[in-house]
């Protein structure tokens, strides 16, 4: 199994929530201590919270089944089995009392309601990277449809499953729908195949299309700003495009060149000191205390002075999907900043000022990037590259932390807290809470089996 | 004879036919004796008879005969005893030989003229073909310029070509890759979707085969509420048209917050625009008297004038923010920014000229890092003072030592001071119970002054009393009533020892109100300290204070009344 443990936090921040094989087990954040726990009838596959951190749903997909569990009334449980029908993917609606289940083949969408007794059936949804996508105050849902050989895009209202629009958009194969943060604009973009964004305004009027060029390989990541003033694409030919939300023409392009000058930018360079292993006249025990240490490799970061040439992987191109060009993008929550990663350099991050609209930082870490999260209060950057150390980048500077766990954690992914307070360091098979205090910082290792 | 007169003919026609070339023979020969007239003409012969007279014939005969064996003939005449006998045959060879030698000569001159006009026209052929041959050079060579011009164009346009191919190349090669990627990603997109197909038409068969439809189902305790606690409405055309309306609703707050954060955005930058015109306006009006040319302080007070109006109407129109006025904004700001770029760029020019100029009277770089250094060293110097100064200030603070040593030296600036302001505290002190006592004496004083005037007018009384009752002419009675008076003076003498005390007590009453307080209520009756310290002070301190009390009674009255 590719997980054999998954993990969330509730959005209400105080619980988490862990599982294990067929077992749901719900923990305090602070003192992680066990809260309850759930036994379910297959392995988990898939766990979310809903809205209001008062319910979690446990979705097994080989038995089409989804389970969900109140952390109010233990007692209390709800079961969902999809039948012959098949279950692809399940989620939770925002108002955390409705669970959308996609059917296998993607025959349709299912809206099970936790309040009534009514059921809903969407026909038709596309399966595509991001068919389906919640405005963020929750009120409205944008479902990608393609009838007919055509896409067409299906505006409802949460409360009550309401259609609200249907149009047809002007996509050769669409391939997601992203609502602005303001719940005004929806963006929809086309496949790789070709580069064309299109913006529709609420009522399903067309505003914008934007199209960068033709024939190469078009879009592969978007992202909107906070104050969706600026929307991010990131293209396979390793460029950024902005787009300004007045005149939805673009603003500035960012380029990942493989060397860099003439800019005012900092380069950090993540530089590794190997301890050195002394003679052979070392005794046992300092043996077993170097064990350890060899395995913590101790990484600091050096500032680097231009021109600076940065590591490019050159991708094979004879496979579909090839690792290049702008995968991921992430806006800070105060919207200065954006921090992208090109997939033929993986193990640089590049960090742009959005007020300046130009490089600021480039990070160049040791290994691939594996994961980067903006601090949802304050521009602060975390990234891990799958081994034990964690990496924060702030405007003031940039910092290694190394996780003290005994050997062998490798961070995979990263996950910040709601309030800016913690971290979450996801590995194989542990997990790690990193309390950020200020001025000081306290982990704490969690060992989860 | 015949044959002589035929030769003589020969000869004179010879003679006749080339006169010309004897002239020019005479002209050649060198012992040419006689001079004979010389002419051009070859038509003419010269006369014979001018060399040879029938005096000179010896002479001529001799010169003759000289010439004629320089030639290598035989002699024309020989000695013989009548005198010089012309040999007539010998003159006959001479003149026949001279003949044959002229016809030689004259053949020579016409061969070498023939030669001549031969090589003349030779040469004529050859300029001729020269310059024929110059120009066919000249035009090959400007053929050549050209061909090689041509070559190097077309060279040039081979390298272009070239270039272009390349492109070309790359394009087509970039443009298969695309095609290859884009075949690529269809392929696996077709994979894709082809296995999908297959799954498909498995479930299919495998729906048809099972025949059992699982259902599906769905289990739960109990409802839940809704998340916002209120009742799920029917779905109604009302809640349709609520839905619309709230979302034009959102849609319209958004348009209202971009249209308000646009406007404040004009605002602000109109605001800049009008600062910034108005800078440049004043930067560029002061320039007028320094500048050069009238023409130019005409157009700038023509345009300072626009200005102004322009600078009240766009004010004006702010509130309206109609697109005139935001030309009229855009278009002043141009001509104020291009006005102000010439400006500048004169500046620029002067700033270079004076430059070049003064680069004589520049400090010379030497120089300056020189002086550079020195204030360098300087701030150096003054660093150091500091720190030093710094350091001891330190040193001072941090040095161990004992209470007394160490509350000396803190107040060590001020003991001087306070040791003096101790001293002034002392005699202020002093003086100040000097001044007391004096007081407290001073009231006593005035108050047994009081007394004694009492006593006196009491006396007095008393005396007159006793003089107006005892009014005779008796002289004894007089002394006895003197010496009453004398022993009622003395009794009042004593009397002012005696109660020394109560005096005293009331003086010092009332010294204390007219010392303490400016508005005394009346006397009080003293305090037992109070007596106590007059009965010790006054027995003290009583000869001077009696001085002072009869020198200074009219102070004491003032303080006695102030007192009051």
């Amino acid at each position: 199994m590719p997980f054999s443990e998954e993990w969330l936090l509730s959005g209400h921040s105080t619980i988490k929530a862990t599982c294990v094989q067929y077992r749901l087990v719900v923990r305090d954040v602070n003192t992680l201590q066990i809260l309850h726990l759930y036994t379910c009838l297959d392995q988990i596959v898939h766990m979310e919270w809903s809205s209001d951190s008062l319910f979690i749903l446990c979705a097994m997909y080989k038995r089409g089944l989804v389970q969900v569990w109140s952390l109010e009334q233990p007692d209390w449980y709800c079961k969902i089995d999809e039948g012959s029908i098949g279950l692809v993917s399940s989620r939770w609606s925002p108002d955390g009392r409705h669970i959308l289940n996609t059917t296998e083949f993607h025959l349709r969408v299912t809206v099970w309601s936790l309040c009534t007794k009514a059921v809903s059936y969407i026909k038709y949804p596309k399966a595509c990277q991001k068919g389906i996508d919640f405005s963020r105050d929750g009120c409205y849902m944008a479902l990608a449809e393609r009838r007919d050989c055509r896409d067409y895009v299906s505006v409802f209202v949460c409360d009550d499953w309401h259609l609200l629009r249907h149009f047809e958009t002007e996509t050769q194969d669409l391939a997601g729908v992203e609502w602005s943060p303001n719940g005004c604009v929806l963006a929809v973009w086309d496949s790789c195949l070709e580069y064309k964004v299109l913006l529709y305004s609420l009522d399903g009027r067309l505003l914008s299309t934007f199209s960068a060029y033709e024939w190469s390989l078009g879009i592969k990541s978007l992202a909107w700003s906070p104050s969706s003033q600026f929307l991010a694409i990131g293209s396979y030919d390793g460029k950024v495009r902005i787009l300004n939300h007045i005149t939805w023409k673009k603003v500035t392009e960012f380029d990942h060149p493989a060397s860099i000058n003439n800019t005012k930018a900092v380069v950090y360079k993540e530089v590794e000191r190997k301890p050195v292993v002394g003679s052979a006249d070392l005794s046992i025990q300092q043996h077993i205390t170097m064990g350890s240490t060899l395995f913590n490799t101790q990484s600091k970061y050096e500032i680097c002075p231009l021109p600076v040439q940065v590591p490019v992987v050159k991708p094979d191109l004879d496979r579909a999907n090839p690792k290049v060009g702008v995968s991921s993008m992430a806006f800070s929550s105060d919207n200065r900043y954006l921090a992208t990663k090109n997939d033929n350099m993986a193990c640089v991050v590049w960090v742009w000022d959005m007020q300046r609209l130009g490089l600021l930082a480039v990070l160049e870490q040791t290994s691939a990037v594996r994961c980067f999260q903006w601090d949802p209060r304050r521009p602060r950057l975390a990234l891990c590259t799958g081994n034990a150390k964690l990496y924060l980048w702030s405007p003031a500077g940039c910092v290694s932390v190394q996780v003290p766990a005994e050997g062998g954690f490798q961070v995979q992914s990263v996950t910040w807290h709601c309030s800016g307070d913690s971290l979450i360091l996801l590995g194989k098979e542990q997990l790690c809470l990193c309390y950020m205090e200020v001025g000081e910082e306290e982990e704490e290792d969690d060992d989860v089996k | 004879m015949g044959v002589f007169m035929h030769l003589c003919r020969t000869t004179n026609q010879i003679l006749s036919k080339s006169g010309y070339r004897m002239s020019s023979l005479r002209q050649y020969s060198q012992s040419s004796v006689l001079p004979l007239p010389m002419t051009r003409n070859p038509y003419t012969m010269p006369t014979i008879s001018a060399f040879c007279t029938e005096d000179n014939v010896s002479e001529c005969i001799s010169y003759i005969n000289r010439e004629v064996s320089s030639l290598g003939f035989p002699l024309l005449c020989t000695e013989s005893n009548n005198g010089p006998e012309l040999n007539l045959v010998a003159v006959l060879n001479n003149v026949y030989n001279l003949l044959q030698l002229h016809r030689r000569c004259l053949q020579t001159v016409e061969d070498i003229e023939v030669e001549q006009v031969k090589s003349n026209s030779n040469m004529d052929y050859l300029q001729l073909s020269n310059t024929r041959l110059k120009d066919q050079l000249e035009l090959s060579k400007r053929e050549n310029t050209g061909l090689l011009e041509r070559e190097r164009q077309l060279q040039l346009k081979v390298k272009s070509l070239h270039n272009c191919l390349k492109n070309e190349k790359e394009e087509v090669q970039k443009l298969q890759s695309i095609i290859a990627s884009r075949a690529t990603q269809y392929n696996h997109d077709m994979k894709r979707k082809e296995r999908e197909f297959g799954k498909l038409k498995e479930r299919l068969n495998q729906l048809l085969i099972d025949k059992k439809d699982k259902k599906q189902t769905f289990e739960v305790l109990n409802y839940v509420g809704r998340s916002d606690g209120k009742r799920s409405l029917w779905k109604t055309g009302k809640t349709e048209a609520r839905h619309e309306g709230e979302m034009y609703k959102t849609l319209l707050n958004d348009y209202d917050s971009r249209h308000k954060d646009l406007l404040m955005e004009n605002a602000e930058l109109k605001k800049v625009l009008q600062q910034m015109k108005r800078d440049m306006v004043t930067i560029l009006s002061p320039r007028k008297p320094s500048q050069s040319g009238e023409k130019h302080d005409d157009s700038l007070e023509q345009t300072s004038s626009e200005e102004d109006e322009v600078c009240d109407s766009s004010r004006e129109s702010l509130e309206l923010s109609c697109e005139h006025a935001r030309e009229q904004l855009t278009n002043s700001i141009r001509q104020q920014w291009r006005r102000l770029k010439s400006h500048v760029e004169r500046l620029d020019s002067q700033a270079s000229l004076v430059g070049e100029r003064a680069n004589m009277n520049a400090i010379p770089k030497e120089v300056h890092e020189e002086e550079m250094d020195r204030l360098k060293l300087e701030i150096q110097q003054y660093k150091d003072f500091i720190h030093t100064q710094q350091q001891l200030l330190q040193q001072q603070l941090n040095s161990p030592c004992d209470d007394e040593t160490a509350s000396l030296l803190n107040d060590c600036y001020m003991q001087e001071e306070k040791e003096r302001l101790k001293e002034d505290w002392k005699s202020f002190e002093e003086k100040r119970k000097n001044f007391e006592a004096e007081r407290r004496n001073f009231t006593e004083a005035a108050i047994r002054l009081s007394h004694e005037r009492k006593a006196f007018e009491e006396d007095r009384a008393t005396w007159l009393k006793h003089q107006f009752l005892n009014l005779t002419p008796f002289g004894d009675q007089m002394k006895p009533q003197m010496s009453k008076s004398q022993s009622a003076l003395s009794g009042w003498a004593e009397s002012e020892v005696r109660p020394m005390s109560t005096p005293a007590k009331l003086n010092k009453s009332l010294s204390h109100t007219a010392f303490s307080t400016s508005r005394a209520s009346p006397a009080k009756t003293p305090s037992t300290a109070d007596l106590y310290r007059t009965h010790r002070l006054i027995p003290e301190k009583r000869y001077p204070t009696h001085d002072l009390d009869i020198h200074n009674r009219s102070k004491l009255q003032s303080i006695h009344i102030h007192g009051r």
